[in-house]
C-alpha cells in the first residue's frame, strides 16, 4: 500500500476536533458509521469545520454539506485526479512535506496533468465550478481529513482508488497530523481485528507476510510445524476451487457468504459441489443451509474477548449472559476440534515449541499468545484493558501508550509513495438490454446480511423490507410507480423488491441493498476483482427495471 | 486565566468563562439542576439552580451566571431553598403520583430533588394535564407527556448532539407542549430513533419503549462492553435482569461515543434472545454411523427433512409473513413437519457435541492426511472477537497447514 498500512490513519475525536476540512469519498457515514457521522456533523455546525461529500447519491449527509460532488459510480478516481491537477495548478501542493516526506512526486503529477477540470467533469458528470470549489476547499483549509469506505474499495479499480485517496492527502500535507489522514471507516464491528488476526491469506497476525521466509521461521518455531510457503486462496479463489472440486472442506464461523458474496447464483452452485461444510452461526443462515455439520454459537454478549474499532482502538467485549440451550462460543469450538485433531494426528508439532499446545484455559491465555507473537499488539496486554487503558495499535510493548495518530515523523515503509493510475471506466457498464447503472449499499435500520437485524423486532419493522431506489424519469420510463412490485435483472440473475422512486439517486442510477436474503442484491451483482485486493465490484452492476404484476 | 471567588464561605478558583455552577462543582460544592446537562448548552428555565450573589437583585441561576473576579455567592441561602422548594412543588401539582410503578423510580432526577429537599406532595392538585400515554407508533421511544417537566433537555440533544432538530415545544404557558417536528409522529418528523432525548430525559418522560416493564435500575446488573454492529466501536452498557438482556444504557465515559449511540446499538439487541437461535449441533445423517443415528432418531433429534425442504419451508414462511417484524421465524424444531419416515442422509440430526466434534475432527483429518492443506478453506468472521479470529487463524496455518483463511467480502 502506499502507505505501508491500511487502517484509519487518525482518531475519530481527533477527526472531530481537529479538521479544518472533512472530505467524505464513498462513505454513506450518516448511516453506515453513524455516531462518526453525528460527530462530523457537530463539528460543522459549531465548530464551523468545512464539508465535503462525493457520493453518486443524495445521501443524508450531504444534507449538511457544504457541496456535494454527485459523480457516476465508478469514477472516484478520475475525479480524484481531478482535483488534484487543480491543487498543483494552483500551488496549493505543500512542498516541504513533498521533499521531505514522500516519492513518485514526478509520476503523479505527470498522470494528474491530463485531468482538467473540463476532462473530469465529463468523465464523472460534475460540473466544472463544483471540482474547483471542491479542490479550493482542500487547498484553503489545512488540516483536513479523507474519511472513504466501500464506496472507493468495491470496485475493479479499489486500489487504486484508495492510492489515489493517499496522494491526494499527501500532496496537501495531511498525513500523520492531527485532524488529518486518510481513514477508511471499516464495516463490520471487528472487520479490522478480523484482519490484524491473521483473517486473510497472505499474513499471520498483526500484517507479517507468510511469503517471508522470517516471519514463517518466527511462526513456523512458535507453532513447531512446518508452513506452507505459498499464499493461501481469497474467499473468491476458494469458491471457484470448491466448484472445481479442490476444496473438499469449507469451515465457515460467522459468515454468510450466501447473502455477501456477489453472484450468488455462483456462490451456491460452489458451496453445492462442496463435499463437507462446517459453518458456526448463532442462526440458521442461507449459507447453513448448506453445511454438514452446524454448531451452535454464542452472541457477543455472551463471551469474553476484544473487538478492535476502525481507528485501531482495542476494546473489551464482556459477558452479559449465557447463551441459549447449548450455545458455545467461537473460541471454544475451534479447540476441541483442535484438541481431538492432535489426538487423531492430523499434525504433531514439536513439543517444545512455545505455542504449538492448544490447551488455553481463559481468553487471557489467548491474548498471552497474540501478544508473543503479534508485535502490533505486544502491549495490548488483558491487564491493561482491563485497567481501562485506550490502546490504538501498534503497541509494540507493554510500557508502550498506543499510537492514536499513524506515520507522524515517518510512514511505515519509509517514505510515502504518490503512486498514480488513470481512470478506468467500471467493468460492466449500461447497454440497452441493461441500461441502468445499480449500486449498493447499507441502510441505518439494518447491518450487513441482515442476520442480527432482521431479528431485532423494531429495527425490522422500521423497515421491514428491501427497497430499490430509482430517480423519478427512470421511473417514468419503465412505468413503475413508488411502491410497485418490480424486477431488477442483471446478466447475472434477477430480485424480485419494491421501488422507491425518488430523486436520492441520478437518473440512469438505481440503488440497493444487500440486507433482505429474499431480494439480495448479490443475485446481482458482478464478481469482477480488483486484481490486487481481490475485492468484488459490488458498486457497479448494469441493470433492467421491470415492473411485475402483483399477482407474481 | 483564573479567577477567584467565594462560594459558601470557601475560596474557589475557576477557568475564566466558567458559570457559577461550574465553579462551585471544581469545589466540590453540588448545586441542583434540572435543565442543565453538561454535554447541553445552558438555557436557565427550571430555576433549580437558583443561587444568592452579594450585590445582586434577587436569586440568581447558577447555570448561565458567570462566574467573576470577587463573587460571593451563597448556594443555600434561605431564599434559594425556599424557592427550590416552591419550584419542585409547583412541578408537583401537575406530575402525576406514579413513582411506585414509574419506570425512572430511582434514577429520576425530579425525585431525588423532592427527596433532598423534603417536598411533600401537594394535597390539592392544581390544573392537570391528561395526555394519552405512549401516543407514538414508533419501535423505541416510550413517550408519557403527563410527566414531562418541560426541562428541554430531550431539544437540546436532539439538536445539540444529533442535530436532528426533531423536538420543540408548542404552545405556551400551561399550554405548552413538547412536540416532535409539526406535532407529528417521531419516525414523520425526521427522527432517526438513536434514543439521545431518552437519555437526556431527567425523568421518566421519555423512556426506552422495549425495555417498559422488564426491570428497572435497582433490578438490573450493567455490563459494560463494544456494540456488535459497526466498527465505529461504541461502548455501552448491557442491563440484564435474570439472564435476559432488558435495555441498552449509555455510558457518559464510553471512550468513543460518550453518551451518544445510534439505533443498532441502542435498540438493535434482541436478536441474542430470538427463538431461532441456535442450540444444539446439528450433523446430517450421512456423516453418522448408524448407531448414533437410531440412538439420536429415538429421541426425535431430527431438523428439517433436507435442505430442500428446509428452504422451502423459510420461503413459504418468508412469503406468508412478508416483512412483518412482529412474526418470528419458524422455530425450525417444531414447526416444519418432518415425518419421521422421510429421514434421508441430508436430514439434520440433533446430536451432542461430542458427536458433532468427532464428526469433524475425523472427517478433517482424513482429508488432510489423504489431500493436504490446500483442500481446505476458511472464513473467519469480522463478527468474531480478535481471539476467535487468532485461534481460527492459527488452526488454518498450524493444524490443516494451509493459509486459505480469508473473511467475507472483505468490508
Ligand atoms: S431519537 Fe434521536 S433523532 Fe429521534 S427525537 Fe430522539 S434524539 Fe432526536
Ligand atoms: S421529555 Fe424529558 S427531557 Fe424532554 S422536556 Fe420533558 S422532561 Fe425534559
Ligand atoms: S452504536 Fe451505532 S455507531 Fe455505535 S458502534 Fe454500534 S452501530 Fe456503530
Ligand atoms: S439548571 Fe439552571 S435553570 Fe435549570
Amino acid at each position: 500500500m502506499t502507505l505501508g498500512s491500511g487502517a484509519m490513519t487518525n482518531t475519530i475525536a481527533d477527526i472531530a476536533e481537529e479538521s479544518q476540512v472533512i472530505f467524505i469519498i464513498g462513505s454513506n457515514t450518516t448511516e453506515n458509521h453513524p455516531v462518526i457521522g453525528t460527530k462530523i456533523r457537530r463539528a460543522k455546525r459549531y465548530r464551523g469545520a468545512k464539508l465535503i461529500v462525493a457520493d453518486p447519491r443524495r445521501i443524508d449527509i450531504t444534507r449538511y454539506a457544504d457541496l456535494h460532488l454527485q459523480h457516476r459510480p465508478g469514477t472516484d478516481l478520475a475525479l480524484l485526479n481531478g482535483l488534484m491537477h487543480i491543487i498543483l495548478r494552483e500551488g496549493w501542493e505543500d512542498e516541504d512535506y513533498i521533499r521531505e516526506r514522500t516519492e513518485g512526486f514526478e509520476e503523479l503529477k505527470a498522470v494528474v496533468s491530463k485531468y482538467t477540470p473540463e476532462l473530469t467533469s465529463q468523465i464523472t458528470g460534475v460540473p466544472v465550478e463544483q471540482i474547483e470549489e471542491a479542490a479550493r476547499m482542500l487547498g484553503e483549509n489545512r488540516p483536513g481529513a479523507l474519511l472513504y469506505a466501500m464506496g472507493i474499495t468495491q470496485h475493479t479499480t479499489g486500489v487504486a482508488n484508495v492510492m489515489a485517496c493517499a496522494n491526494l492527502q499527501m500532496l496537501l500535507g495531511n498525513v500523520g497530523v492531527p485532524g488529518g489522514g486518510v481513514n477508511p471507516l471499516r464495516g463490520q464491528n471487528n472487520v479490522q481485528g478480523a484482519c490484524d488476526m491473521g483473517g486473510l491469506p497472505d499474513v499471520f497476525p498483526g500484517y507479517q507476510k507468510v511469503t517471508n521466509a522470517d516471519a514463517r521461521a518466527k511462526f513456523e518455531r512458535a507453532w513447531g510445524v512446518k508452513l506452507p510457503e505459498y499464499m493461501g486462496r481469497t474467499v473468491t479463489e476458494m469458491l471457484n476451487a470448491a466448484e472445481a472440486g479442490e476444496v473438499k472442506c469449507l469451515y465457515i464461523i460467522g459468515e454468510n457468504p450466501m447473502t455477501s458474496e456477489p453472484d450468488l447464483n455462483h456462490t451456491r452452485h460452489s458451496l453445492n459441489k462442496t463435499e463437507f461444510i462446517v459453518v458456526q452461526d448463532l442462526f440458521m443462515s442461507e449459507t447453513a443451509q448448506f453445511a454438514d455439520v452446524i454448531f451452535p454459537a454464542a452472541a457477543s454478549a455472551e463471551k469474553e474477548g476484544t473487538f478492535t474499532n476502525t481507528e485501531r482502538r482495542i476494546q473489551r467485549v464482556r459477558k452479559a449472559v449465557n447463551p441459549p440451550g447449548e450455545a458455545m462460543p467461537d473460541d471454544w469450538i475451534i479447540i476441541q476440534i483442535a484438541r481431538r485433531m492432535l489426538a487423531l494426528g492430523a499434525t504433531t508439532p514439536d513439543p517444545d515449541a512455545p505455542w504449538a499446545g492448544w490447551d488455553y484455559e481463559s481468553v487471557e491465555d489467548i491474548e498471552r499468545e497474540i501478544n508473543a507473537l503479534t508485535p502490533i499488539y505486544a502491549g495490548v496486554t488483558w491487564e491493561r484493558l482491563e485497567a481501562g487503558e485506550q490502546l490504538h495499535w501498534p503497541v509494540p510493548s507493554p510500557e508502550h501508550p498506543g499510537t492514536p495518530i499513524l506515520h507522524t515523523t515517518k510512514f511505515s515503509r519509509g517514505l510515502g509513495r504518490f503512486i498514480a493510475n488513470d481512470h478506468v471506466p467500471p467493468a460492466e457498464r449500461p447497454d440497452d438490454e441493461y441500461p441502468l447503472v445499480l449500486t449498493t449499499g447499507r441502510v441505518l435500520y439494518h447491518w450487513h446480511a441482515g442476520e442480527m437485524t432482521h431479528r431485532a423486532a423494531g429495527l425490522e419493522a422500521v423497515y421491514p423490507q428491501a427497497l430499490v431506489e430509482i430517480n423519478p424519469k427512470d421511473a417514468r420510463k419503465a412505468g413503475v410507480e413508488d411502491g410497485d412490485r418490480i424486477k431488477l435483472s442483471s446478466r447475472r440473475g434477477e430480485i424480485i423488491s419494491t421501488a422507491q422512486v425518488t430523486d436520492r439517486v441520478e437518473p440512469g442510477i438505481v440503488f440497493t441493498t444487500f440486507h433482505f436474503a429474499e431480494a439480495a442484491a448479490n443475485f446481482l451483482t458482478n464478481p469482477a476483482l480488483d486484481p490486487t485486493a481481490k475485492i468484488p465490484e459490488f458498486k457497479v452492476a448494469a441493470v433492467r427495471v421491470e415492473k411485475v404484476d402483483a399477482a407474481d | 486565566m483564573t479567577i477567584n471567588l467565594i462560594i459558601n464561605n470557601q475560596p474557589v478558583s475557576a477557568p475564566e468563562g466558567s458559570t457559577v455552577l461550574e465553579a462551585a462543582k471544581r469545589a466540590g460544592i453540588e448545586i441542583p439542576t434540572l435543565c442543565h446537562h453538561p454535554d447541553l448548552t445552558d438555557i436557565g428555565a427550571c430555576r433549580m439552580c437558583v443561587v444568592s450573589i452579594d450585590g445582586a437583585r434577587g436569586l440568581q441561576t447558577a447555570c448561565t451566571t458567570p462566574a467573576r473576579e470577587g463573587m460571593v455567592v451563597d448556594t443555600m441561602s434561605d431564599e434559594a431553598v425556599a424557592s427550590r422548594k416552591f419550584t419542585l412543588e409547583m412541578l408537583l401539582t401537575d406530575h402525576p403520583n406514579d413513582c411506585m410503578t414509574c419506570e425512572a423510580n430511582g434514577q429520576c432526577e425530579l425525585q431525588d430533588l423532592v427527596y433532598d429537599y423534603g417536598v411533600s406532595w401537594p394535597e390539592h392538585s392544581g390544573k392537570r394535564h391528561h395526555y394519552e400515554i405512549d401516543p407514538d407508533p414508533n419501535p423505541f421511544i416510550f413517550i408519557d407527556r403527563n410527566k414531562c417537566i418541560l426541562c428541554g433537555r430531550c431539544i437540546r440533544a436532539c439538536e445539540e448532539i444529533q442535530n436532528r432538530d426533531v423536538w420543540n415545544f408548542a404552545h405556551r404557558g400551561f399550554e405548552t407542549k413538547l412536540v416532535a417536528g409539526a406535532d407529528q409522529f417521531l419516525l414523520d418528523a425526521g427522527c432517526e430513533s438513536c434514543g439521545q432525548c431518552v437519555t437526556y430525559c431527567p425523568v421518566g418522560a421519555l423512556w426506552d419503549k422495549m425495555s417498559i416493564g422488564k426491570g428497572r435500575l435497582s433490578q438490573v446488573e450493567k455490563v459494560r462492553t463494544t456494540c456488535s454492529y459497526c466498527g465505529v466501536g461504541c461502548n455501552f452498557d448491557l442491563n440484564v435482569r435474570n439472564n435476559e438482556i432488558v435495555r441498552v444504557t449509555a455510558a457518559a465515559d464510553a471512550p468513543v461515543n460518550g453518551l451518544s449511540l445510534c439505533v443498532k446499538g441502542h435498540y438493535g439487541y434482541d436478536y441474542v434472545h430470538h427463538p431461532d437461535r441456535l442450540t444444539r449441533p446439528l450433523v446430517r445423517a450421512k456423516w453418522l454411523d448408524d448407531a448414533t443415528l437410531q440412538e439420536n432418531l429415538a429421541r426425535g433429534a431430527w431438523e428439517a427433512v433436507s435442505e430442500a425442504e428446509k428452504r422451502n419451508a423459510l420461503l413459504t414462511w418468508r412469503r406468508q409473513h412478508g416483512g412483518n417484524g412482529q412474526s418470528q421465524f419458524p422455530n425450525s424444531q417444531s414447526q416444519i413437519p418432518n415425518p419421521k419416515s422421510s429421514i434421508s442422509p441430508e436430514t439434520f440430526i440433533r446430536t451432542d457435541w461430542d458427536t458433532a466434534l468427532d464428526v469433524v475432527a475425523r472427517k478433517f483429518t482424513e482429508t488432510k492426511k489423504q489431500y493436504g492443506g490446500d483442500a481446505f478453506a476458511l472464513m473467519a468472521s469480522a463478527k468474531c472477537t480478535n481471539e476467535e479470529n487468532y485461534i481460527f487463524n492459527k488452526f488454518t496455518r498450524q493444524m490443516l497447514a494451509t493459509h486459505s483463511i480469508d473473511h467475507c467480502a472483505r468490508l
